[in-house]
């Protein structure tokens, strides 16, 4: 990993130094060494800071719509997954295309300091990966974890491939991997409604209403959400029932529905740990059947099942009657 | 000073409860947050912060304040409040105990909260000693003891037991409801316990930040400072670090229609949030960094100018675990705090 975050600095540095960027979009370092912040880099000497490890795990895309709008071009690197999130970004005009200029990065899955927390007693001194081995150093001793428990969800079942890139830095190629990213869903699937019903009320009733799911969305970048907008007739900052969060989530699952690429930043950012992909997962999962598989962010242009109609469309009524194949 | 072994404290907790509600940190859907003890329940008093602090036991994040029914011109109001009875919060860290002091001082001054009054003469606080800490705790820094809080009661806890120590009259009274369950002794591990603990958060890193700067002569030196911009650019404006914020204490009220007439609630609000000082002529804090420098300024120059120097800051370090960006106060007090910080 050290070997990448050199090549990646020392592009940002060319990449600024010439001025063909005026800005480069990237990860500092925190205050621990596993608590990146995304950040902007305008400087030669700011990138002092600069950093990319097995914690950076943040989605870059959506801080573009931004950016893309200042002075100059925005260079920035993204990771397989965060170039979906750009590519559906641009096809909804909310990123200007020609003002950025993204360096694919590479990426072997991104670690989940709270689990690997979870699995461990005292206080973490440091982490390093080898292969699948996460070998953790804690003033209690040494640990050795499996690397995909400790990885962020996201990463888990992550099979995505970089679809939009100026140029790339990958010196490391990611095996080829047999894995199924419905299979939690399917889990649920499988339950009965009772069962169901209670799984997610159980988790979304942990819902402080922060909203750090929303915000951090790159399919939610309406400039007003109608949560917030006091003339919506729905705006509300807490849950006035136990269980009122539901429609928070559900009308916001519903929202991003064929937009969200899976890149899984709800479920990363959650405070209280909802596993929220799940619901967009599972609308994922009903498109690819009703519709035929679709990706969304895979292209920055063309139509997509639920902005289009065609004539063999299925019908409403069999989706409610449950005669959809 | 008394001690149970930890195999009973279920015994513990069952007794306090058949005498009045207990509210304590409880695991649910994989989270630990402070819930009623109940039948079931899995107790997790051994986890070190939980998602929320206790603060909603005095300060929920709804709750409804009044009815209204029109009939005409006439307006009825409705006092839907109800005599709070008597209730134990068990297993408040230090951290989380000094912040109650904090929104003391704002809801129990003039002119009173009387919602926020009625709970806390309502509550017996049992306070849990810390024994492992974290990298990201730093209450140190603000005076506090972690390894004696106090409370009504203080309560340690090491491998094998939990020891006890009532320090008001309220505490002996509890102590009086659980006495058949305990026996006495513990002075000498009680003590062992927090000279380890002590050395250990001595070396922790955020342990001696420094705080001189934040003082009320330099608040516009502060306030007009360049670094604001860089610290709050990833700040994605949501709420999640005042909502597990332990001081923060602003709300919106707001009025809810019915079937039966009209609700007045009051919820949680946070200054990160765009419309969180909207008003008739627009909103004064247009930014996302306006916002941002609203919260460190109030926790760390406003309120201590208005309250005797005391920050509305204790070291939770819950920001510093849940800020999705890891954005936090910290990096706010290294980056303005004084020059020891370097």
């Amino acid at each position: 990993m050290k070997d990448v975050e050199m090549k990646m600095l020392e592009r940002a540095k060319q990449l600024l130094e010439s001025g063909e960027v005026a800005r480069v979009i990237g990860w500092k370092k925190g205050e621990f060494f596993y608590d990146p912040t995304p950040a902007s880099f305008e400087t030669v000497d700011e990138l002092k800071d600069f950093v990319y490890d097995w914690f950076c795990g943040a989605n870059l895309s959506k801080y573009l719509i931004q950016m893309s709008k200042k002075e100059g071009k925005t260079a920035v690197f993204l990771k397989p997954c965060d170039t979906y999130s750009f590519n559906q970004l641009v096809k909804e005009h909310r990123i200007k295309r020609e003002n950025v200029y993204v360096i694919a990065v590479e990426c072997l899955a991104k670690l989940n300091i709270e689990a690997i927390k979870e699995k461990t007693d005292g206080i973490v001194k440091s982490v390093d990966v080898e292969d699948k081995d996460v070998k953790v150093v804690t003033t209690n001793g040494e640990y050795t974890l499996y690397k995909p428990e400790v990885v962020l969800s996201k990463c888990a079942v992550c099979n995505k491939t970089h679809q939009a890139k100026d140029e790339e830095i990958i010196l490391h190629e990611r095996p080829e991997r047999d894995v199924n990213r419905f299979e939690e869903v399917e889990k649920l699937e499988a339950m009965t409604e009772d069962e169901r019903f209670a799984f997610w009320k159980g988790q979304l009733s942990k819902c402080i209403r922060c909203n750090a799911c929303r915000n951090v969305c790159p399919a939610c970048s309406c400039v007003k959400c109608v949560f917030d907008n006091p003339h919506s007739g729905i705006a509300a900052k807490a849950n006035d029932s136990e269980f009122e969060e539901q429609l928070f989530h559900v009308i916001r699952a519903f929202h991003v529905a064929g937009r969200c690429t899976d890149c899984g930043e709800c479920s990363r950012v959650c405070p209280q740990h909802i596993p929220l992909h799940l619901l967009n997962r599972k609308f994922i999962k009903d498109i690819d059947g009703l519709y035929g598989e679709f990706q969304a962010g895979e292209t920055d242009e063309g139509k997509t099942p639920l902005t289009s109609y065609t004539e063999g469309d299925i019908e409403p009524k069999d989706v409610f009657n449950g005669e959809a194949k | 000073m008394f001690k149970i072994a930890k195999e009973r404290l279920n015994e513990l907790y069952s007794k306090i409860a058949e005498n009045m509600p207990l509210f304590m940190p409880i695991k649910k859907a994989g989270q630990v947050n402070y819930g009623a003890y109940e039948a079931g329940v899995e107790t997790s008093v051994e986890t070190l912060k939980t998602v929320k602090s206790p603060k909603d036991l005095f300060f929920p994040q709804s709750e409804n304040m009044m009815k209204f029914k029109t009939e005409g011109k006439n307006i009825e109001v409705i006092d839907i409040r109800s005599e709070k009875d008597a209730f134990v919060l068990f297993g408040v860290r230090a951290c989380d105990y000094k912040a109650i002091d904090v929104l003391d001082k704002v809801f129990l001054a003039d002119p009173v909260d009387t919602y926020y009054q009625s709970r806390r003469e309502a509550s017996v606080i049992v306070t849990l000693a810390c024994s492992k800490v974290e990298e990201s705790c730093f209450c140190k820094v603000f005076g506090i003891d972690a390894t004696a809080p106090q409370g009504d009661v203080t309560t340690w806890m090491d491998e094998g037991y939990m020891y006890w120590q009532a320090n008001t009259e309220k505490g002996e009274n509890l102590t009086a409801i659980v006495k058949e369950l305990l026996d006495n002794g513990g002075e000498t591990e009680v003590k062992a316990q927090q000279e380890a603990t002590k050395a250990v958060i001595d070396e922790l890193p955020f342990s001696n930040l420094d705080l001189s700067k934040f003082k009320p002569e330099n608040l516009n030196e502060l306030f007009n400072a360049q670094e604001w911009e860089e610290m709050s650019e990833a700040c994605l404006g949501c709420g999640t670090c005042t909502f597990v914020c332990p001081t923060c204490q602003c709300f919106d009220v707001r009025d809810f229609k019915t079937n039966e007439g009209i609700i007045r609630y009051r919820c949680w609000d946070s200054c990160m949030y765009s419309d969180f000082t909207l008003m008739a002529h627009g909103n004064s804090r247009t930014t996302q960094m306006q916002r941002f420098r609203q919260r460190f300024m109030h926790k760390l120059v406003y309120y201590p100018s208005q309250n005797g120097g005391l920050y509305s800051c204790v070291g939770c370090g819950r920001c510093v675990n849940k800020c999705p960006q890891h954005l936090n106060i910290v990096k706010v007090i290294k980056t303005l705090g004084g020059k020891d910080n370097d």
